[in-house]
């Protein structure tokens, strides 16, 4: 590969976390909206903070809390918190290549706190040359301080924010993301990739379970890709 | 099997959560480390990565409503021009908040 070796030093990190901050600041509000809809499905403080804190994956946390109630089984728990989080495995395997050189403990260390936007522009900056492990661990670090913030603002003031809705917050996260794509490399492969992908995770969507479009959609269109080979990476 | 989310019961549940979703997290490297990495498994790798950020964004452009539609669309050409990621999430946010006013 082309890329230069990923490092993982004291101040990538840093800079990394700094790089997260502006975003972070949005996740807050996620964050509260999360806490506040965690006091009225019943959890109390301690619970709702201790979810953020250590399971710090919003989307299953918001679905768990639909599955709340005084007596609750665990087994539709586990289903529900492993599809939705299950693009973890993918982005875990997609750095793969870029922490095979580090010791086990680094190696797990750095996905300690992985998630959609640290991960996202963790790997465009290796793509792009950079060193991309700091955005993944400085960014994860950034993003868990402000989810578990936010969360601990929700619980006591979360009615303070009416409508994040009418103020377009709900789009923060999709808008970065689909700024994540956009900067990535372009030509017709990945675009006929991207096709594959959003027809898949389409159908997915309309016809199979809940939950499991964004795993049909990475699959396919991987597959797709790994049939339809580029240039040497 | 039932568990009582009054007291130690919440935080059972809680830990089990963390539990999965860390497996999550450390699951795609331990299985890559069985896997061999070659040329047709790093295009795979490559593929996929794309493709997850498409999965997870088409059903919500093809299902939100108008504020989101055009909030993704602001935000994919602001990127396209200006290249920078801030102020095509920002313009993103004012399009959806400026449509949902009506």
């Amino acid at each position: 590969m082309s890329n230069p070796q990923q490092k993982i030093t004291p101040q990538i990190i840093y800079s990394g976390f700094k790089r997260l901050l502006p975003l972070s600041v949005f996740v807050i509000v996620f964050g509260l909206a999360f806490g506040l809809a965690a006091s009225q499905s019943g959890l109390d403080n301690n619970s709702a903070l201790a979810m953020s804190a250590s399971v710090f994956a919003g989307a299953s946390q918001f679905a768990t809390l639909e599955l709340w109630s005084a007596q609750m089984s665990l087994v539709p728990v586990i289903i529900t918190v492993f599809a939705i989080n299950a693009r973890h495995l993918l982005m875990g395997a997609s750095l793969y290549p870029h922490l095979a050189h580090l010791s086990k403990a680094k190696r797990y260390g750095a996905l300690l706190l992985v998630s959609d936007a640290n991960w996202a522009m963790s790997l465009q900056a290796i793509n792009k040359g950079n060193q991309g492990l700091g955005l993944l661990i400085g960014g994860g670090i950034a993003l868990w301080l402000f989810w578990v913030l936010g969360t601990l603002l929700g619980l006591y003031f979360g009615s303070a924010i009416k409508d994040p809705f009418s103020l377009g917050l709900d789009m923060v996260m999709a808008c970065f993301l689909l700024a994540m794509v956009v900067d990535g490399k372009k030509d017709l492969r990945v675009f006929a990739i991207w096709v594959v992908a959003a027809l898949s995770s389409l159908l997915a969507y309309w016809y199979l379970p809940t939950n499991s479009h964004v795993i049909v959609g990475a699959l396919a269109g991987g597959t797709f890709g790994a049939i339809w080979m580029g240039k040497k990476a | 099997m039932s568990i009582d989310t009054a007291g130690a019961g919440a935080l059972i549940i809680i830990g089990v959560m963390a539990i999965v979703t860390l497996a999550t997290r450390w699951g795609g490297i331990f299985i890559m480390d069985f896997v061999p990495i070659n040329d047709r498994v790093q295009q795979f790798i490559n593929a996929m990565s794309g493709s997850v950020l498409i999965a997870l964004l088409t059903p919500l452009a093809i299902n939100g409503d108008v504020g989101a539609k055009l909030a993704l669309l602001a935000t994919a050409i602001t990127m396209l021009v200006l290249k920078k990621p801030l102020i095509a999430i920002a313009a993103g946010i004012v399009v959806a908040a400026l449509v949902r006013q009506f």
